[in-house]
């Protein structure tokens, strides 16, 4: 029952995410709303069940770290860093403004964001510096990075996995948001990525595929990926490219269109 | 000026990093399948524990030392200078230089005297790519007691450096000792009719050059300006102003490098007349390196015809 509790608290918390996303997305006029809607219920469950942190010293030696590599997704972690306390929901609303600590991107500056994103494949490398530092210091804390399936293309990421199995990183977890969509179509079309579970493996990690949007199988995963020894983890996340709201569902066209704000409470209707 | 003795770049990396290994904790050192050549490996031989080498995968190795450095530590990256400004331009500038991390980028092979490897190996542009780079520090060391010290001194001095060393065992400059003051020029030799501003290997080419200059007559000053950027302007538009012309002199493409940076601080500040000794917007080819160094125009014996020149051209 307790984790039934639980699982409705968190169902709540990503409806409020989406809302939040939605409207400072379409207070900047532009964005990127697909890519951010598809991921929510994955940072929900990081930042909301699995992470320690503490919003008000940002900077906790021994925080568990996460890096999101698609720094496009950056209105989502904006409207979750704030949620979590880092800094005041309203100014979400400032996204993308003159003068806003709130960049397009993430950057440095904005508590609670670990690292500048925003160029694609990069960030994984990140995540296998910190988790070799926690090696290193005998620290027990935990990094998580969240990449796009579109940046699987990169192979950047493909050196850091590598290098991630190589070193034995077990305290390392990337997640792939399998939205099944890039800027320009299909990321099957524009360039496969499959079998894209069998790469990871090849790659000698732990992969675990789930739906992105059933919780339980969500914290069975992470729970999974924390008690694994030797190997670091990959949660490959079925997903939905602008899940949530119905014309944005499976679209290309708002990878990076932003809701037009008069049509912002329709929009908003239509979240449950 | 003495030039009777010889030191490697390369040597002196390895010994100020087992120097780094004692005094500070908090140094990490990653290589790239290159640990042996750029003597890093030594620091694996005392510190197995923070040395890690990822490889033939230069990309990764760059955002592995942020992450590093995102987590406290001091992060020493590297490996041959083609690698690394050209191929990771924007992991260098993303994952370090924008949020102005704490990692040390150290290549060796940088410039023409790579040798035999020919053109592909040769990096000529590798300041140029860096000094563009905001929050990034550069620094061409002329010898290799300039270069230990360097590489101890940085460690101190928190975020992104860039330090370019050269393969060949080279002439020491140095020899009587040397500390690395960061941003500050050397002068070598004082002389009230030419400036000739140089770094790396053409530092002890500068100095030739001024001492068979003096045997025409002529006084030059030789200063040796290793760190680019953020560049001594006070020094380079002092001695524009006392000598009235300046010669620039780098291992190094003459667009961008540490000759346009002294452009750029004179036309600004002191238009002088200057002119530039370098590689001349083209690619190199194998050779051994000192045909090499005559063959694209950076010996002392460029450098003196450039201050000569140079000197016809002053006001």
């Amino acid at each position: 029952m307790e984790a039934a509790q639980e699982v409705i608290r968190l169902k709540e918390t990503a409806r409020n995410t989406r809302k939040l996303i939605l409207e400072s997305l379409a207070e900047a006029g532009s964005g990127h709303p697909g890519g951010s809607l598809s991921a929510v219920e994955l940072l929900v469950g990081l930042y909301f069940h699995v992470m320690r942190y503490d919003p008000k010293n940002p900077v906790w030696p021994d925080r568990d770290r996460f890096f999101l590599s698609k720094g496009h997704a950056a209105p989502l972690l904006y409207a979750i860093l704030a949620q979590a306390g880092y800094f005041p929901v309203e100014e979400l609303m400032t996204l993308r403004k003159m003068g806003s600590r709130l960049q397009g991107h993430p950057s440095m500056g904005i508590p609670g964001v670990e690292a500048p994103a925003g160029s694609e494949g990069i960030g994984l490398s990140l995540g296998v510096g910190t988790s070799l530092a926690a090696k290193v210091d005998k620290k027990n804390y935990r990094t998580y990075v969240l990449m796009g399936d579109g940046e699987q293309q990169e192979g950047q990421i493909w050196e850091a996995a590598m290098s991630a199995s190589k070193f034995r990183l077990d305290n390392l977890t990337a997640i792939v948001d399998r939205n099944g969509i890039q800027q320009d179509g299909l990321t099957e079309q524009i360039m496969p990525i499959e079998p894209l579970a069998a790469k990871w493996r090849a790659f000698n990690w732990n992969v675990i595929e789930v739906d992105g949007y059933d919780f339980s199988q969500l914290l069975d995963g992470f729970e999974l990926a924390a008690s694994t020894r030797n190997r670091p983890t990959v949660i490959i996340a079925h997903t939905v490219k602008g899940k949530g709201i119905s014309f944005m569902e499976w679209s290309p066209q708002y990878h990076g269109t932003a809701p037009a704000k008069d049509k912002l409470s329709a929009v908003l209707s239509e979240l449950k | 000026m003495m030039l009777s003795k010889t030191g490697t770049m390369r040597d002196a990396y390895g010994e100020a990093l087992l120097e780094l290994g004692s005094t500070h904790p908090n140094v990490v050192v990653l290589g790239a399948d290159t640990t042996g050549s750029l003597k890093s490996g030594v620091f694996q031989g005392k510190f197995p524990e923070r040395f890690f080498n990822m490889g033939i995968a230069e990309q990764n190795l760059v955002g592995v030392a942020a992450g590093f450095a995102l987590s406290g530590k001091t992060a020493y990256a590297g490996t041959y200078a083609i690698f690394v400004p050209g191929k990771c331009v924007d992991q260098i500038r993303n994952n370090i230089a924008y949020p102005n991390l704490d990692v040390k980028i150290v290549c060796s092979h940088g410039g023409i005297s790579v040798g035999p490897d020919g053109a592909s190996h040769q990096q000529v542009e590798d300041v140029a790519i860096m000094r563009a780079i905001p929050r990034m520090r550069v620094v061409v060391p002329a010898d290799s007691v300039s270069t230990k010290s360097t590489i101890i001194k940085i460690a101190d001095i928190p975020g992104p450096f860039y330090v370019r060393l050269t393969r060949p065992t080279t002439q020491i400059v140095y020899e009587g000792g040397f500390e690395y003051e960061f941003g500050k020029a050397k002068v070598l030799m004082e002389g009230g009719d030419v400036a000739i501003f140089a770094n790396g290997i053409m530092v002890p080419e500068a100095v030739k050059a001024a001492e068979s200059l003096r045997s025409g007559g002529t006084s030059a000053s030789v200063i040796d300006l290793h760190t680019v950027k953020p560049i001594d302007s006070e020094t380079v538009t002092r001695f524009a102003e006392k000598c009235g012309c300046v010669v620039t002199a780098e291992e190094h493409n003459v667009l961008g490098g540490m000759g346009s940076a002294v452009a750029e601080v004179l036309g600004e500040k002191r238009p002088t007349p200057m002119k530039r000794v370098g590689v001349m917007d083209t690619f190199g080819e194998s050779g051994d390196a000192p045909a090499l160094l005559k063959k694209y125009g950076l010996t002392s014996s460029h450098v003196a015809e450039a201050a000569e020149t140079v000197i016809k051209m002053r006001r």
